[in-house]
């Protein structure tokens, strides 16, 4: 089954005002449930209008936003299940802890689902497994820890509520490479391990190239394509048509073939191009 | 050429309160950047980086230590308040996040707010902007609103305004972080520019390996100190030093150093995907030739 479908969404901000465009121009998409799939677009291109969709934070004006089946509208005083259904980890979500401890920031989201006691306990101790938080950390003041450990307290947050569906918008936006590392491979972790689907919105190629199974790409409003990771990275003129851009290996890549040296256009990560050129010799 | 900024053992720590002990975020920091130079500023979050830019814009003082800007040493026993805002106005900065510094409603007016507080007659400042706007390929939209402009356009414009105030030095704190590619390549093209034609001397800081490849020199922070100082190719030719530290090295460096493990000799100091893929072709079509030549199965 999908995790995740949406059948021809449209919406437009103020759609009453004159010259609004569709943020979202009757949009289709299918994610299959369990896998991580990115999602790449310009500026405006409509993703975070897409992202706001699927846990019921904006409504469509027309279309129907479906989770593991399910029309999230089908019933609107319900829709408060779809929230902790869909789990949304925003930009910088280091900003928004607030409690005395990391445990109890994490623990926030759940108590409010109406758990506690043990399996309260439970859940904060899992989610911050996940999220690469030591027991040490779980004690401290979120203001005393770093900005990538902060945003992996954000993030078990939204892990602890053990949501079907997964949403993070730019998780790894600021961080060094070592924090990327941290948190991506946190959520991947937790992705297999749970068999939970999770959604990447990312401006980094390189980050979606190298954690991504498929890759939905964005433009003007639309899909422009939904395929795994290799097919959307091969296809570089149509991403920087649209100001989007592939990773730095893919681009030698293609230009190793224009040199004679052809090892494919579906190269995204560094150690795939080294086995395939090693492999030529 | 004379150092823009010269720095003598600074050091710098955040106060403690009752619950935390201080935290040393600079020991003993020496450099010079020569005016005119483009140095990127590297190194994992903690590292100083962000430390080491307050105190040269000033927003800090260092604890112990000298600095010298734009030939004032602000760090002097006699140094006045008015000395240490005089030595401000030839430093200026550009954020992270494009809607922290945009303060006006219209383009050209967020131009001009610098200058205006500078006291410059409207006259030299409407010159002053116009110019600023075309360095940064953003004159058509001096009349528009800023709230509709991309991330990568409130940054030309922001850009637009410390070349405005006639900035001898502009320190960009991850300024493409939250940009899209497009938006990025903008920004990258536009800091370029500013160096090139204009003079300005840029500090970039950045956590992006392909955007510190472009610069002169990169100085990589570590633990509050210098870790490495060098070209980038002095710099991105220890990827192991690199990866010590929690850092990167670009994808270009990264393959070279997994063929050169395997006998290949590829350079580990090629940027760009053209020359890089120049140099494997080159070192596959040597090794290629030599082993049939050694009398394998050749054609």
């Amino acid at each position: 089954m999908n995790a995740i479908e949406l059948k021809n969404v449209t919406f437009t901000y103020g759609k009453h005002m004159p010259g609004a465009v569709p943020a979202l121009d009757d949009v289709s998409i299918q994610v299959k449930s369990g896998g991580i799939t990115g999602l790449i677009g310009h500026t405006g291109s409509g993703k975070s209008t897409l992202v706001q969709m699927l846990n019921g934070l904006l409504k469509p004006d027309s279309g129907t936003v479906l989770l593991d089946g399910i029309d999230i509208w089908a019933e609107p005083k319900k829709i408060r299940e779809v929230r902790f259904k869909a789990g949304l980890v925003m930009q910088y979500p280091e900003y928004q802890l607030f409690a005395e401890t990391a445990a109890e920031d994490i623990a926030f989201g759940p108590r409010n689902m109406g758990l506690e006691g043990e399996e309260l306990d439970r859940r904060v101790r899992e989610a911050a497994r996940f999220a690469g938080l030591s027991e040490e950390i779980l004690g401290k003041s979120p203001f005393d820890l770093s900005g990538g450990q902060k945003r992996r307290v954000a993030l078990a947050g939204v892990i602890a509520m053990s949501p079907k569906i997964l949403i993070l918008d730019e998780p790894a936006a600021g961080l060094d490479p070592e924090g990327r590392r941290d948190i991506l491979g946190g959520v991947k972790r937790f992705s297999r391990e749970s068999g939970t689907t999770v959604l990447i919105v990312s401006h980094s190629m390189e980050d979606m190239a190298m954690y991504c199974d498929d890759v939905i790409v964005m433009a003007h409003a639309k899909i422009l394509m939904h395929r795994p990771t290799a097919e959307v990275f091969s296809r570089a003129e149509e991403l920087a048509a649209v100001g989007l851009d592939v990773p730095l290996i893919t681009r030698v890549a293609a230009a190793l073939r224009k040199n004679g040296v052809d090892i494919g256009l579906d190269v995204y990560t560094v150690d795939y191009a080294a086995d395939k050129i090693l492999g030529m010799l | 050429m004379n150092p823009i900024i010269k720095a003598e053992n600074l050091s710098f720590s955040y106060p403690g309160d009752e619950e935390s002990k201080p935290v040393k975020a600079l020991r003993g920091v020496s450099f010079e950047i020569p005016e005119g130079s483009f140095t990127a500023i590297l190194g994992h979050n903690g590292s100083g980086k962000s430390t080491l830019a307050k105190l040269l814009c000033m927003v800090n003082l260092p604890d112990s230590g000298r600095l010298w800007v734009a030939g004032r040493e602000i760090t002097a026993p006699d140094a006045t308040e008015r000395d240490i805002l005089e030595a401000r106005r030839d430093v200026g900065m550009v954020f992270q996040n494009p809607d922290n510094q945009i303060v006006a409603t219209i383009v050209e007016e967020d131009v001009a707010f610098g200058c205006e507080n500078l006291g410059i007659p409207p006259a030299e400042i409407r010159e002053r902007v116009d110019a600023a706007l075309a360095a940064v390929g953003m004159s058509e939209y001096a009349r528009k609103q800023t709230y509709n402009l991309s991330g990568g356009q409130k940054q030309r414009v922001a850009i637009a305004g410390t070349i405005a105030m006639n900035r001898r030095c502009v320190i960009f704190d991850e300024s493409t972080a939250m940009l899209d590619p497009m938006g990025r390549r903008e920004v990258m093209d536009i800091i370029a520019k500013l160096n090139r034609e204009q003079g300005v001397t840029v500090l970039l800081i950045t956590h992006h390996m392909n955007e510190a490849a472009a610069a002169d020199r990169i100085i990589v922070m570590n633990q509050g100190q210098i870790y490495l100082d060098g070209s980038p190719r002095e710099v991105f030719g220890k990827p192991a030093a690199m990866w010590a530290a929690g850092l990167d090295v670009p994808q270009t460096t990264e393959l070279a150093y997994k063929l050169r493990q395997k006998g290949l000799d590829v350079p580990l100091y090629l940027f760009d995907a053209e020359s890089c893929a120049e140099a494997v072709a080159e070192a596959v079509r040597r090794r290629s030739g030599k082993s049939a030549g050694g009398g394998k199965t050749g054609s």
